[in-house]
């Protein structure tokens, strides 16, 4: 059936969800934007609570529905909650019961921990296939070899907690994309260290860090998925089903702060006794008026691809398709339309005393990480053309 | 609980439009738009798959099935891709069976539906279209005064079949309402002009309407004194466009992307090139996009609720989609794209049209 109408349950969670943005992130939004590297840690305590009562533990639409009001009250702060992230949605789609037990129990137990993922490196970004870090099997373990950039949480999972960081290595060179395989480092195995935490454009409140692998041995069960190269390209699509997940949460993140910058521009322009005409004619709108319709329905077209490959992902349909058309779709919208929203609001939208233009700077990286919109639509492409990677590069 | 797929009954019913679009519209489109009429087989046969009368009451010899703008949103696409003048032409006759079966009182059922439940198709339509640049639905310039019945007067355009329509809804002013009349052919006062010469949807016959002091009386007015909810009307429509705009849209796309994997430049398929790749991969997306925004509302209107903001926001989202989609669709072809010889310049003409057409199809 075609039906839009949201399960009761999820109601209450959605809303709780946006209380928590409104009255828990939003009040400090500011603060952690300009003291970049400062840890929240009342906020980390509250959300580390409400995790262990079960508050956003679920994947899908419920779970996509929620990181969208979380980002609502604040980007950086969602990704600063403790929880499994990225790294827990890897073993998620890509590991075994054993794996979950092992890897994601924590996050409901003891202290605050985070979970992370490592896949660029400084010379390789999109093109994870020309990943150079190594792991070399030696006996019951794994050694790994390499550096990796940009990894989401990385000192909080790492240093901060017990948590545990996914990293994509290769397990033969020779191999290409087929022996890309990833796996589970815990926080304090040694041989793994975090450097430089980076300096960014928006989503202060989270840290992004590079971690280096000198020697470092895990165990080998730690692998995500299997361990030998079968055909070209198995394992490399076992590691890339982790995408059918975060690419449709990281597009609910995108649309959190796209909504944020579109309510927020609502209320500024209600304050001037401006509403929105929706159903006048183009010729009668005034150009607020036309820009605010484009946003919206930008926004809830977005929405809607997400929800959709949500809903793939829960009934077990394959949804790489539908989940880089969400991201490609929500990645650019909440780039648009947030710039937008600081234009519309001139010296207001500029200043830093209102969120517009945090939200701006927030929006864009949803557009960067977990693929491009260009890989995203790359990835759209190919699957439309039926085209491989050599066809259509 | 969330979904897109879908019911069972829907499916048979987008199935059955999509083999009459393919096998039938399809052969004969190209034709139609050059000689600027559809052959009545075309017509009567898409009558004969009972979508348009299936929502009149039983009793006055319809199928009695219950209305639902989502399913009506799916079948308008399928027609649409078929071929718009066609989907509008098979459709023109809910224009008024809708209205009527929705709001109108029980004699004006009585009297003009039973007509419309034949074998054959018959016209029926609506004026809601003026030709002035600022046409605003909200504000009709065609005014309806109270006396002992209505007096119309005013302008429409862009009126379907309003040549061969044994009567026409009028949307009309009435003082701050916005209310609807129905005018019988002949009557005093209504005076159908020459056929329309348009830009695109040229299969299409459209005609311009005067009414100068057209009397019509007391219990013409659709719903009688209740009067009708014209809102839900202009959702109705607005979702029933937005639906064919993404037909347009799709077909457009597909036929390009068929196109670009045959096509070769410098060794290879076109399509294997970012450049054409990625217009083919935004015309996908938005026309997805498109669709999933416009179910939203219709889903929305068939829980009787106010959906005016998200059916406006669904029509204005696929008004400027269909634009790009069709754009790029002749874009990707080059050269080819602008001759007659292929169809997306024809998709091309009838998308710029969508902004412009406001209540000339409903579901």
């Amino acid at each position: 059936m075609i039906d839009f109408e949201i399960s009761a349950e999820d109601k209450v969670k959605v809303e709780e969800a946006h209380e928590i943005a409104q009255n828990l992130f939003r009040p400090i939004s500011r603060y952690y934007d300009e003291h970049e590297h400062e840890d929240p840690m009342d906020l980390i305590d509250t959300m580390w609570k409400m995790r262990g009562k079960g508050f956003l533990t679920g994947l899908g639409i419920t779970g996509a529905l929620m990181v969208e009001e979380l980002c609502w009250g604040d980007a950086g702060l969602y990704l600063a909650s403790p929880g499994p992230g990225l790294g827990g949605a890897a073993v998620f789609a890509a590991g075994t019961q054993e794996q979950w037990g092992r890897f994601l129990a924590r996050y409901g137990e003891g202290k605050p921990k985070w979970g992370a993922m490592a896949m660029t490196e400084p010379g390789c970004g999109s093109d994870t296939s020309a990943i150079q870090a190594t792991a070399v099997r030696d006996g019951d373990y794994w050694v790994l070899n390499g550096e990796k950039i940009f990894v989401t949480m990385g000192r909080r999972a790492l240093e901060l907690s017990e948590g545990i960081i996914v990293v994509w290595a290769t397990v033969d060179k020779s191999a290409g994309r087929a022996g890309m395989k990833s796996f589970v480092v815990e926080a304090g195995t040694p041989g793994m260290k975090v450097e430089k935490q980076e300096k960014k454009l928006g989503i202060k409140a989270s840290d992004t860090v590079t971690v280096v692998f000198d020697n470092c041995r895990i165990p080998f069960n730690n692998i995500l998925g299997k361990a030998e190269i079968k055909t070209k390209t198995e394992g490399f699509k076992g590691a890339m089903a982790t995408f059918d997940v975060t690419r449709p949460l990281v597009a609910a993140q995108a649309l959190g702060v796209t909504r944020a910058a579109l309510d927020m521009l609502r209320d500024e322009l209600t304050k001037r006794g401006i509403k929105v005409r929706y159903d006048v004619p183009r010729s009668k709108q005034t150009a607020i008026e036309r820009d605010f319709m484009e946003m919206e329905s930008n926004w809830r077209a977005a929405h809607l691809l997400v929800i959709r490959a949500m809903w793939q992902l829960q009934g077990g349909t394959p949804n790489a398709l539908e989940a880089s058309m969400a991201k490609a779709k929500a990645g650019r919208a909440a780039t648009l339309i947030t710039q937008r929203a600081v234009e519309l609001m001139g010296p207001l939208g500029y200043s830093r005393k209102l969120l517009f233009e945090k939200f701006m700077r927030d929006a864009k990286i949803n557009d960067i990480f977990e693929g491009t919109g260009q890989i995203n639509t790359l990835v759209v492409a190919r699957r439309l053309l039926g085209y491989s990677r050599d066809q259509l590069k | 609980m969330i979904g897109f797929s879908p019911s069972e009954e829907q499916n048979m019913i987008v199935n059955t439009v999509k083999q009459f679009a393919t096998d039938v519209m399809r052969k004969k489109f190209r034709d139609c738009d050059e000689a600027g009429e559809i052959p009545a087989e075309i017509i009567d046969g898409a009558w004969e798959l009972g979508l348009v009368a299936s929502c009149i009451p039983e009793q006055l010899g319809g199928a009695g099935w219950e209305h639902s703008a989502l399913t009506g949103t799916l079948l308008a696409e399928e027609l649409a891709w078929g071929d718009l003048s066609m989907a509008m032409h098979i459709l023109a006759p809910s224009l008024a069976i809708l209205p009527i079966v929705e709001m109108g009182t029980e004699e004006q059922k009585k009297k003009y539906l039973p007509a419309l439940c034949g074998n054959k198709f018959t016209a029926a339509t609506a004026a809601f279209i003026e030709p002035l640049y600022d046409f605003d639905p909200n504000e009709f310039s065609t005014t309806a005064k109270r006396n002992s019945g209505y007096t119309l007067n005013g302008q429409k355009c862009y009126v379907p079949l309003a040549a061969g329509a044994d009567f026409i809804l009028v949307y009309a002013g009435e003082g701050e309402e916005r209310q609807c009349f129905i005018v019988e052919k002949g009557t005093k006062g209504l005076e159908i002009g020459e056929r329309e010469q348009n830009m695109g949807i040229k299969a299409l016959a459209t005609y311009e309407l005067n009414l100068k002091d057209c009397k019509v009386p007391a219990e013409n007015r659709l719903g009688g004194k209740k009067g009708s909810d014209f809102n839900r009307l202009a959702n109705l429509s607005r979702v029933a466009l937005a639906s064919m705009a993404v037909g347009v849209a799709r077909a457009s796309f597909e036929f390009s992307r068929d196109y670009a994997k045959e096509r070769h430049a410098f060794g290879e398929p076109i399509a294997s090139r970012q450049a054409i790749a990625f217009m083919l991969a935004d015309m996908a997306i938005e026309v997805d996009a498109a669709r999933l925004l416009n179910w939203e509302a219709a889903w929305k209107l068939d829980r009787n609720e106010d959906a005016t903001r998200e059916a406006c926001l669904a029509k204005s989202y696929a008004d400027n989609m269909v634009m790009l989609v069709t754009d790029y669709g002749v874009q990707v072809m080059g050269g080819h794209g602008y001759v007659r010889d292929n169809p997306v310049e024809l998709w091309f003409r009838n998308a710029r049209g969508f902004t412009t057409f406001t209540g000339m199809a409903i579901v």
